[in-house]
């Protein structure tokens, strides 16, 4: 009965081949056209919401995607209220709510906590996102949006804007993206927050793939299909000086639009704090509001395909 | 310099010179009650200097270790005096509690009873990185 059982999990967008991803994203995409045709789907299933560390809008994500499922939802949403707080370990946590739900999607502030917890889960895991390290289902999201914007991922010229040292979410659309052809990047950040040199090195250099890297976002507008903005995260800085010093280093106006494509798409994980302007909202090239309606559809398919893998389903 | 021959036991050979010491403590090897030789700078045909160890008791080695730091050793096995195996030894796929992770935002830093696990992310240049959060191993 305690048996642990192998359960595919999604720890990292790399888990899942550029053919699954293609599975998933025509899964969201008939979700969208048919969601009556889920609603039951998961009757009587239970996914478990492990938050060690707020974040609203990705938790309610998960909790929604179940319900419009037909599944049920059980969990909590800050470390204090869970038996972390009593030093119980991410292994046991993980051991335990295995016998409770069919699914956990989990967060957690410490990088690798979520591939520990798949490592001990008996059922699979989903990463919420791992403190600064990886956040798969965001890129879902991002790849559902693009998708839908631009028909596809090759021959991309997407602009990553703010934060690409810290930002989870870059690093994540990067490795996504990176295995379409033709994938052209510019780099837009101030000199303290540019991206790691490995990930250039190990990622875009290896791969070949065409990268501009620059502190100019008007200088590059003109190039852009996608421009991708990232908020600097004050939790990911251990100085809160520098978090002061560095956190108006682009703020997205009307203004800085004035040479941009009239097909851009502009995107953004959210929160916002006030990198984009209010102003741009009614833009119809603003789609970070649709990005968090993709990214729902894209959590129901990814539940879907993870519980018919376990055989839950 | 001589160093007796032993009868049962383990030389490991070709150490790049400078290196011993560091395999020396990553195997633990101070903490052996037997006969253990750590030889520096011996004049070497194929390497200019070389280090080597030998030990004299038939113990367990970490050849992980070997490989981690050092993947150009040969290992020989000595029986009764006599040399009964040799091999080479090449970097390890996966280092397990050999070094540990210093990024203070990895799991790891927090759940001290996890296995530090790092994985060669790239074998020509020797990156070793966490399984965990992906942080290069100072090598």
């Amino acid at each position: 009965m305690f048996e642990k059982k192998h359960c595919r999990s999604l720890i990292d967008i790399l888990d899942f081949s550029p053919e699954e991803i293609q599975d998933l994203l025509v899964t969201a995409n008939d979700i969208i056209a048919h969601p009556e045709a889920y609603s039951e789907c998961c009757h009587g299933k239970k996914l478990a919401t492990l938050f060690f560390e707020p974040s609203t809008r990705t938790r309610l994500s998960f909790e929604a995607a179940m319900y419009e499922l037909g599944g049920h939802v059980l969990g909590f949403s800050e470390a204090q209220s869970s038996s972390a707080s009593k030093g119980e370990s991410v292994a046991d946590t993980a051991r335990v709510v295995s016998c409770y739900a069919d699914i956990i999607a989990m967060r957690h502030p410490k990088e690798g906590a979520a591939l520990v917890a798949s490592m001990n889960a008996s059922v699979p895991v989903i990463n919420a996102g791992d403190g600064g390290h990886l956040h798969p289902t965001q890129t879902l999201a991002d790849l559902l949006t693009i998708y839908r914007e631009k028909g596809g991922f090759e021959n991309l010229n997407v602009g990553l804007c703010g934060d690409l040292k810290f930002g989870r979410t870059v690093h994540s659309l990067i490795n996504a993206l990176s295995r379409y052809p033709g994938l052209k990047l510019w780099l837009i950040s101030p000199e303290e927050l540019k991206l790691p040199s490995y990930v250039k090195k190990e990622l875009l250099q290896e791969k070949n793939i065409h990268y501009v890297q620059t502190t100019d976002l008007e200088g590059c507008m003109p190039e852009l299909e996608i421009l991708y903005m990232t908020r600097v995260q004050k939790e990911r800085f251990f100085n809160e000086e520098d978090y002061l010093r560095l956190k108006d280093s682009y703020i997205l106006t009307p203004e800085k639009l004035h040479n941009a494509r009239a097909d851009l798409c502009i995107m953004h994980p959210l929160p916002r704090v006030n990198e984009i302007s209010v102003a741009i909202d009614d833009d119809p090239r603003a789609c970070y509001f649709k990005q968090v309606l993709y990214g729902k559809y894209m959590r129901m398919a990814l539940i879907l395909k993870l519980l018919k893998e376990a055989g839950t389903l | 310099m001589n160093i007796d021959a032993i009868a049962n036991g383990i030389v490991i050979d070709h150490i790049t010179a400078g290196r011993g010491m560091q395999l020396y403590e990553l195997l633990g090897l101070e903490k052996l009650d037997c006969s253990v030789a750590l030889i520096k700078n011996v004049h070497s045909e194929k390497l200019g200097k070389k280090d080597i160890i030998k030990i004299d008791s038939d113990i367990p080695v970490n050849f992980d270790v070997i490989g981690y730091v050092d993947p150009g050793v040969s290992i020989n096995i000595i029986r009764d005096g006599a040399l009964v195996e040799k091999r080479s030894i090449e970097m390890p796929e996966y280092l397990t509690n050999v070094i540990f992770c210093k990024n203070p935002r990895c799991i790891t830093s927090t759940e001290q009873e996890l296995k530090q696990v790092f994985r060669l992310t790239d074998r020509v240049n020797k990156v070793y990185r966490c399984i965990y959060c992906e942080t290069k191993a100072n090598t």
